[in-house]
């Protein structure tokens, strides 16, 4: 039996000691934070990728009837770029800071299940080449990042460019899931003794409540493409209209998911500058716990705002007025976020580095993008602006101007912890102000060829029609934006080797992660620490921020089963070793059943193709081998 | 088995742990894996209903049909078997119960007859799943015969992809509690290793909530 076989080898297998270089170390890896360097170098290569992509679709669409790139690879070009952008790009971004962020700002050592993340990551970064490789043999997908069936069935969608697409964005949505559940159980249970979920830094809250979004959104859209799986690759009948199949059940299945999954990009970048801001207002941050529950009620009323996708497939006028109505309603936790973002820097003695100009710009693009969706909620105003570039303006101004600037800010930040070095100031004023002027050249004429009728997802278009400047001015944004990329690549690698050493805590943070050494060591906290208040570290250094605030001592019995000790700052280095601390063993196994799956699915592809034997051996031996790896990992102690 | 024996030796210490809330952290991320899965079978089952009545070519699930070329069929679903099959699962899901109790308390006073079985439980458990996949499998082929597969209408597409979702999460709970059983029969399950059991307890009487709902909504409503 296969079960048998696969638990006596590991009872075979001693436990690897943990290596700390070398590409084995970083495969075998289940500590969070360099999983969390994983994500975040992956992640800035697909931005690097997905850029690109963006620049070819300018280039083609700089002038008029151009044909740098045909219809057909212009068509793989924008759904590569949507869907690379945002499940490659922003949520790996984030999960970068989920990993690094998480278990620090709570004063935990871990995540809860350190083999799982792994296995996240594998997945992810298996689940991205599966889907990224194709466009190099012009195989890509090409039914837009929103993938809408029938069009994406196989009638219409026939060829290999959306297997790809189907499987690989199952393949993405494992790994999403999987850190899911992970870090729902790290937020619940591994907070640091007296850290109440009403102290936890804003960012472990909207990490939160993005974890539950992703819980509840990613199941739908799985079971939507299991159905367009299933329509393609076994003859089903879901999307099919000739048997009496719906065209909107694919809408309405993705957008349940779809509208969720916009707040799962950009609620951590919300929660990243609102670590930023009071840093560097010196301020707590204002209205604490309505920022908390103001990211609950965007998280909760997300899931009732799909349909305002698809005002235009004549819903009716009651369903039209409903999703108006609380397409309207999320607009107001939304603007309660700015509104207490400006008040947190009201009356604060402000510093100006590059990661707070990337914060305050966010409130300032992002504001623009919530103007023009309220524009849109009303469906008589959509139906004029639905499917042009008004809309790609929009959902540039919140998903760059919002999510990819709070990433930003939180990149400047969070450098010298993660690295122990500073970022180049200067380089990073330049990156962010032509990072500011090239986005706003590249989306702001959006706005006008959308609101003259330039359609969306079209590869050229004629002259005469009063685009033609609104055009030449975003491609010039655009390659403005490549220039201060190119700032920040080289910015980021040359200051991890000669940016001008950190400390603990270079910007006088006020929560946990600032309280150890940059980087931190492999355990994070010697001593967990004992928490009192919101702001632990500014209690230390600056009580007179915090004397207003609430202190209440956790209770004894919990401080003594954590060995807890107060807040304070670690300087000493010593090994885990020499601590007493158990850490996790490196272990290759996630890796294996992350291969595994990517094996199996690889197994449809050759089916489509019609080498039924080889289909059969790849999906059965993937699964094989997955599972035989799954045992093998269950089965062996963890630290 | 050292490493079996190192894994329930490792439990034991994982409960020496601090935890938040004291709960093990393996039972929250079962229960946020369970939300996860509601929204699935939601998905699946709200497709189901959605599309209920909508198929343009029989066989149907409660009415006869009579195709163009004079072809007759009779209804599809087959309650009374189906209802045996759902018995034998509600069945396991009260063998788990007793399973999780045996391994509980183990050893104490009152569980030392069958009460204490725990092997012979988780295997009533997995062989009254097994019994329920086999039903299935019969109820697959019997319909393929009637002339309904995945691919005639959208009541097959439908009624195939919930019921086969389903069917696939009961056989990875039989298999769950098969490695369970294993490892009872080599090293002895003992009260420390309740929580495993419990923990894949949840996972079982999920499945089993949801044929429930299943059940009614597919079988026995018309
Ligand atoms: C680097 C700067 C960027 C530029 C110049 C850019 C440009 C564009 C353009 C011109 C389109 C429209 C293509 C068409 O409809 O024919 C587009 C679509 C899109 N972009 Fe971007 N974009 C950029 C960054 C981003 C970012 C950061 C995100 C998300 C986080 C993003 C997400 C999307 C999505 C989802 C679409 C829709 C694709 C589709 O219709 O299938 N973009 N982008």
């Amino acid at each position: 039996m296969a079960t048998s076989s696969a638990i006596s080898t590991t009872a075979s297998a001693a436990p690897q000691p943990s290596v700390q270089s070398g590409l084995w170390s970083w495969l075998t890896t289940v500590d969070h934070k360099r999983i969390g360097l994983l994500y975040l170098y992956t992640a800035l290569f697909y931005l690097l990728v997905g850029g690109l992509e963006a620049l070819l679709i300018r280039t083609q669409l700089a002038r008029p009837n151009l044909s740098v790139v045909s219809a057909e690879m212009y068509n793989q070009l924008f759904t590569m770029h949507g869907t690379t952008m945002v499940f490659l790009v922003v949520m790996p971004l984030s999960a970068a800071f989920f990993n690094y962020l998480i278990p620090l700002q709570i004063g935990a050592r871990d995540v809860a299940f350190p083999r799982l993340n792994a296995f996240s990551y594998w997945v992810y970064a298996l689940g991205g080449l599966f889907i990224t490789l194709p466009i190099f043999f012009g195989l890509a997908p090409n039914g837009g990042w929103f993938g809408y069936a029938p069009l994406s069935g196989p009638t219409y969608g026939g060829g290999y460019n959306m297997d790809f697409w189907v499987l690989g964005l199952q393949i993405l949505g494992i790994s999403s899931l999987a850190a899911a559940f992970n870090f729902i159980t790290t937020i619940i249970n591994m907070r640091a003794p007296g850290m109440t979920l009403m102290r936890m830094p804003m960012f472990t809250w909207m990490s939160f409540v993005v974890q539950f979004l992703i819980v509840l959104a990613f199941p739908v859209i799985t079971a939507a493409l299991f159905f367009l799986q299933f329509d393609r690759f076994f003859g089903t009948n879901f999307y099919q209209v000739q048997a009496g199949g719906d065209p909107l059940l694919w809408q309405h299945l993705f957008w349940v998911f779809g509208h969720p999954e916009v707040y799962i990009l950009v609620l951590p970048a919300f929660g990243l500058v609102s670590e930023v801001l009071p840093t560097h207002s010196r301020k707590p941050l204002f209205g604490y716990n309505v920022m908390a529950f103001s990211g609950m009620m965007i998280g909760f009323l997300g899931f009732g705002v799909w349909a305002h996708h698809m005002f235009a497939v004549g819903m009716g006028p009651v369903a039209d007025s409903i999703f108006a109505v609380t397409t309207m309603l999320i607009g107001i936790p939304t603007g309660v976020k700015i509104f207490n973002w400006i008040a947190t820097m009201y009356g604060g003695s402000l510093r100006f580095p590059t990661s707070m100009k990337f914060a305050i710009g966010l409130i300032a693009m992002f504001t623009i993008g919530g103007i023009s969706g309220v524009m849109h909620s009303s469906p008589p105003s959509d139906l004029q602006q639905t499917d042009t570039y008004f809309i790609v303006a929009h959902f540039h101004y919140v998903l760059y101007g919002g999510a990819i600037m709070g990433i930003f800010a939180g990149i400047y930040h969070y450098f010298p912890k993660i690295t122990g070095r500073l970022m180049n100031e200067r380089l990073g004023s330049w990156h962010f102000w032509l990072n500011f002027i090239g986005l706003n050249l590249t989306f702001f004429p959006m706005h006008f060829s959308g609101m003259l009728g330039m359609p969306r997802r079209i590869y050229t278009y004629d002259a005469g029609q009063g685009w033609d400047l609104f055009n030449m001015i975003s491609t010039v944004g655009t390659y403005l934006l490549l220039v201060a990329g190119l700032i920040f690549a080289y910015n980021f690698f040359s200051s991890r080797k000669r940016g001008a050493v950190a400390g603990n805590d270079p910007w006088g943070g006020a929560t946990l992660e600032w309280s150890i050494p940059s980087p931190p060591p492999e355990y994070n906290f010697a001593q967990i620490p004992e928490v009192t208040s919101r702001y632990p570290m500014w209690d230390l250094k600056a009580p007179d921020r915090t004397a207003s605030l609430e202190h209440v001592h956790p209770s004894a019995d919990d401080i003594a089963a954590a060995h807890a000790v107060p807040v304070h700052e670690e300087t000493e280095r010593r090994s885990a070793k020499e601590l007493g601390i158990a850490i996790p063993f490196s272990t290759i196994r996630p890796f294996m059943v992350a291969l595994g799956i990517i094996i199996m699915f690889s197994g449809l592809i050759v089916l489509h193709v019609g080498e039924f034997p080889l289909a059969m051996a790849a999906m059965l031996g993937g699964s094989a081998f997955m599972v035989g790896s799954l045992y093998a990992w269950l089965t062996s102690p963890l630290e | 088995m050292a490493t079996v024996a190192a894994a329930g030796a490792h439990e034991a210490h994982e409960h020496a742990h601090y935890t938040t809330t004291g709960l093990n952290h393996r039972k929250i991320a079962m229960w946020t894996f369970i939300g996860s899965e509601c929204m699935l079978f939601g998905s699946l089952i709200s497709t189901y209903l959605v599309y209920k009545g909508r198929s343009v070519v029989g066989p149907f699930p409660h009415e006869a049909w009579t195709s163009p070329t004079g072809q007759a069929f009779k209804p599809i679903l087959n309650i009374p078997v189906t209802s045996a099959s759902t018995f034998v699962l509600l069945m396991s899901s009260l063998f788990m119960v007793l399973a999780l109790a045996a391994v509980e308390n183990k050893g104490k006073p009152g569980y030392e007859g069958l009460l204490g079985a725990s092997k012979f439980w988780l295997a009533a458990t997995a062989a009254a799943g097994a019994t329920f996949l086999g039903f299935q499998a019969f109820e697959f082929t019997s319909f393929v015969h009637e002339g309904l597969t995945i691919r005639t209408n959208l009541f097959g597409t439908s009624f195939y992809t919930l019921t086969g979702f389903h069917g696939t999460h009961v056989a990875v709970g039989v298999l769950w509690l098969m490695t369970m059983l294993f490892i009872d029969l080599k090293r002895g399950l003992e009260p420390r290793d309740a929580i495993n059991v419990d923990i894949m307890a949840l996972y079982w009487h999920f499945v089993d909530v949801v044929w429930i709902a299943i059940f009614t909504l597919v079988y026995l409503i018309k």
